[in-house]
């Protein structure tokens, strides 16, 4: 199946646009084609700190929307994704909510059975389109580029949900880093938090992991910081660059997003991946492309 | 007389409205910051920075805007096919009868020579335009009651604004029909301007009138021949026919000639082309006059809102003008309901039964506290519940059909919030994010300050532990397989090894996290396990968790500890918007 329900999210319309426009492109020349629901909602994260009912009803309206089309969800987003990952694991196992989720569809035309998968972009990438796909495609290779691969805690953790990877020793981002042709260094605080959900609850927590992670994230010689996820991406980009992640020698380490990578690679221009704008605008990535 | 002391007075009243109401655009703000300006203040700087703009490059976005956005209303068409249709019936169609009809002697008659409202094309044209605009009316009626279109609430203004239009555009149609069938107003075309009182030729002309035009005579009509209607016919072309076409022309009023027919001598006789006549144009005058109030008056706002936000941004647009165009875009929303059928947020709405977390709901509501009208507390607080409760997906702004920058407003509203000391257990979730933003509106010390008093709010203060009114849900059975995921009361099969605690990011963060953080994730799970529910829930730790997982995964016995903070997240959330109520 090389068809899927594209979900956005609220982040990423609104805020990291680059991200939608560069994964289209890349999933464009992967053969692969995207549906879009307006149907679909919030997935419900924003709402689990206060109201679980709440939080799974919206996460299962949008199941449902995707399981109508006969669809799997092809999610750009990690919380999005742990978020509908957990819902439809708890909607499984829990009696009362499985109920509560029937009525409010029922009242929408909507049912949902679980039988369709919701899967992380990253994850289509590595099993659907295959590693060999992704390699075909690759036309100019990045030479001496060092990448930090930055896995995001929802997509990554708790494992047993969301199935996304080894917990411990996750590959599937290195390794499509490494399809590219650059290096994906190893550094010890890979598998820590970027700090994104204490934003605005207790930014001091928040900043402070993002600054460390940068600076080990550098001490491992990495160029860029290679993310999957809009709030990782913006911790690292706008509100790192607002606290200055620069460590004693001025150097910061920005991110860029992964379909970015890969479609520079695979011959799309910067402007084809969203990269025209910005302070880490691709020229500098450039320099590291073979020609 | 009636007529000329009607329209005078209603203009009035149109022209007062307006000032009154484009002087709260300048008066009043939406309470999103500190910044005052007097209202003289701001009109001066809107003037200024409409100047700037009319004499900048940016005047060709206000032309393009103006073209696409306001005269063929593409945001409509890009939302709502059908709904496009309707509006640019009634909106067209009414625009053009207000100029050629209603205006034609300041208008039409200056632009064509041979203007008459009897002659083609404007005689067709007339009729063409009030059934265009009539089916605008049954378009919108259509999808307001019987189509059911979601998220599309009809209000008393809703109601009057159709009603208004099908009196006015009805009463025309009618006056026009009762008018073709009408004796006396034949009789008194006939003596203004015939050009004979010739008995018999008067008969002539009569007896074509009745037999093509569809006048309806009080006179006996016996020897209709041929000759006499030719004879007729050619009366009426020297006296009528400059003046007159066809009646069939204006096939809407032709249609209610023949309808009236039979009756057509009561009708005239109990004078109602004259009652027509008043009802028309008294709901016409009434319209005008009431239109500032009305909502109606999204045809001075609406295009205001559209244009204004073509060429302003927050950024270099001076703080006083965001104040003024804020408070105006409240009245150029026309409650249409685009955003909350778009909201991202319709779930939560629905699941915590807080309509306000709609946006169409919340703009009305602002209204209401902007005009300074009585808002009950429970309702105030809602209202900023709804606010609060935005994921800030930006898709409200980006459908909206009036051009509202609604983006802007939640966000000036959450971070004013904030700083006037707002603390309600969910301002300590993802839903702080946007505002936290760089670049979001809000102050960094207001923000943590407004975190820290909602996280003291929900601190246990020690003590000993007593029985909680809310039983924690931990799943359904607690001795079922540590395996079952579900089951969040897996934290009996702690053993202490304190995993959790030594993997946890924001323990790490402090130097003593005991103090910054009251009670270590082990902590929590030993609590559990002692009963100490309370205790657990009133801990600064589960608010400040990042939900990064690494404990729960970590953890050698399956505890499932993440996801049981956010169950003592809820319950301590719960507990606390009790006592509140």
């Amino acid at each position: 199946m090389n068809k899927y329900a594209l979900f956005l999210g609220c982040n990423i319309p609104a805020r990291v646009p680059q991200y939608e426009k560069a994964a289209r492109a890349v999933l464009d020349r992967l053969g692969i084609e995207l549906v879009d629901f307006r149907r679909f909602k919030c997935c419900g994260y924003p709402m689990q700190n206060v109201d679980r009912e709440a939080y799974v009803l919206s996460a299962a309206g949008n199941l449902a929307v995707a399981e109508e089309a006969g669809l799997d969800m092809l999610v750009l987003c990690k919380c999005c994704y742990g978020s509908l990952r957990k819902a439809r694991y708890l909607i499984e196992r829990d009696e009362n909510l499985r109920r509560l989720v029937d009525r409010s569809l029922q009242g929408r035309g909507l049912r949902y059975s679980g039988r369709y998968e919701v899967k992380h972009f990253l994850s289509v990438l590595y099993h659907d389109v295959g590693l060999d796909a992704v390699r075909a495609g690759i036309t100019r290779r990045f030479q001496d580029l060092r990448i930090a691969a930055q896995y995001g805690c929802h997509a990554l953790r708790p494992s047993e949900i969301t199935r996304f990877d080894d917990p411990i020793r996750p590959r599937i981002l290195d390794e499509l880093v490494e399809a590219t042709g650059a290096v994906s260094v190893d550094w010890p605080m890979k598998l820590e938090c970027c700090g994104a959900p204490l934003l605005g609850v207790n930014d001091q927590v928040s900043r402070e992991l993002t600054r460390k992670k940068a600076a080990d994230g550098k001490r491992a010689g990495a160029h860029y910081l290679c993310t999957a996820c809009p709030y990782c991406h913006q911790q690292f980009d706008s509100v790192g660059r607002a606290s200055d992640l620069s460590d004693g020698e001025g150097q910061t380490l920005s991110p860029i997003l992964y379909p970015q990578l890969l479609g520079l690679s695979m011959g799309l221009g910067e402007a084809a991946v969203g990269l025209e704008t910005g302070p880490n605008g691709g020229s500098n990535l450039l320099s590291f492309l073979s020609t | 007389m009636l007529f000329h002391v009607s329209l005078y007075a209603s203009l009035l009243v149109f022209l007062a409205g307006c000032a009154y109401k484009i002087y709260g655009w300048f008066a009043r703000k939406v309470d999103t910051s500190d910044v005052e300006f007097s209202a003289s203040r701001r009109f001066v700087l809107a003037l200024g920075g409409m100047l700037g703009t009319l004499f900048s490059p940016r005047v060709l976005v206000l032309f393009k805007v103006f073209l696409l956005d306001v005269i063929l209303q593409r945001r409509i068409l890009k939302e709502d096919v059908l709904r496009w249709v309707m509006h640019m019936c009634i909106y067209g169609g009414f625009m053009l009868l207000l100029l050629m009809h209603a205006l034609g002697s300041l208008v039409t008659a200056n632009l064509f020579e041979e203007y008459a409202s009897t002659l083609n094309p404007y005689f067709f044209l007339r009729d063409f335009f009030g059934i265009v605009v009539l089916v605008g009316v049954a378009i919108a009626v259509y999808r307001r009651f019987i189509l059911g279109v979601p998220r599309l609430s009809t209000g008393p203004m809703d109601v009057y604004a159709l009603v208004i239009l099908a009196l006015i555009m009805l009463s025309g149609v009618l006056l026009e029909g009762v008018k073709m069938t009408s004796y006396s107003a034949y009789d008194r075309m006939v003596q203004e301007y015939a050009d004979t009182d010739d008995p018999s030729e008067l008969k002539a002309l009569e007896a074509y009138w009745v037999h093509t035009f569809g006048i309806v005579s009080p006179k006996p009509m016996d020897s209709v021949d041929s000759d006499l209607l030719e004879q007729g016919r050619e009366l009426h072309e020297m006296s009528c026919m400059a003046c007159h076409d066809a009646p069939g022309w204006a096939f809407s009023g032709y249609l209610v000639a023949k309808a009236v027919r039979p009756m057509a001598l009561f009708l005239d006789g109990a004078g109602f082309p004259d009652i027509l006549w008043y009802i028309h144009f008294l709901s016409c005058f009434f319209g005008l006059a009431y239109l500032p109030f009305s909502k109606m008056f999204h045809i001075i706002a609406t295009p205001c809102s559209l244009l204004a936000n073509a060429v302003m941004d927050s950024e270099r647009s001076h703080p006083a003008n965001v104040l003024t165009r804020q408070v105006m875009e409240l009245d150029a929303c026309t409650r249409c309901g685009t955003c909350s059928l778009r909201c991202s947020a319709v779930p939560m709405a629905e699941a915590t039964e807080n309509r306000y977390l709609l946006p169409a709901e919340k703009m009305a509501a602002l209204k209401d506290l902007v005009s300074g009208r009585k808002v009950s507390d429970r309702a105030r607080e809602a209202v900023m519940e709804g606010v609060y409760l935005c994921t800030n997906c930006d898709r409200c702004t980006v459908v909206c059909p009036s051009g509202i920058n609604l983006r802007e407003l939640w966000l000036g509203v959450k971070s004013r919030l904030l700083e006037t000391g707002y603390s309600r257990p969910f301002i300590l979730s993802p839903f702080s994010y946007a505002v936290s933003l760089p670049g979001g509106v809000s102050g960094e010390g207001a923000r943590s300050r407004a975190t820290d008093r909602a996280k003291e709010a929900l601190r246990h203060e020690g003590g000993p532990p007593g029985p909680v009114s809310t039983p924690l849900r931990l799943g359904e059975d607690r001795g079922a397989d540590a395996l079952n995921p579900v089951a969040a009361s897996s934290f009996t099969y702690c053993f202490g090894c304190q995993a959790c605690t030594a993997s946890c990011p924001v323990v790490a963060a402090y130097d003593r996290p005991e103090e910054a953080l009251d009670l270590l994730p082990h902590q929590i799970m030993c609590s559990l396990a002692l009963g100490l529910v309370e205790t657990a829930a009133g801990s600064r730790m589960i608010w400040d968790c990042l939900t990064c997982y690494k404990c729960q995964e970590y953890c050698p016995q399956l505890v499932r500890i993440a996801d049981i903070f956010f169950e003592l997240k809820n319950l301590a959330a719960r507990e606390l918007e009790a006592k509140a109520v």
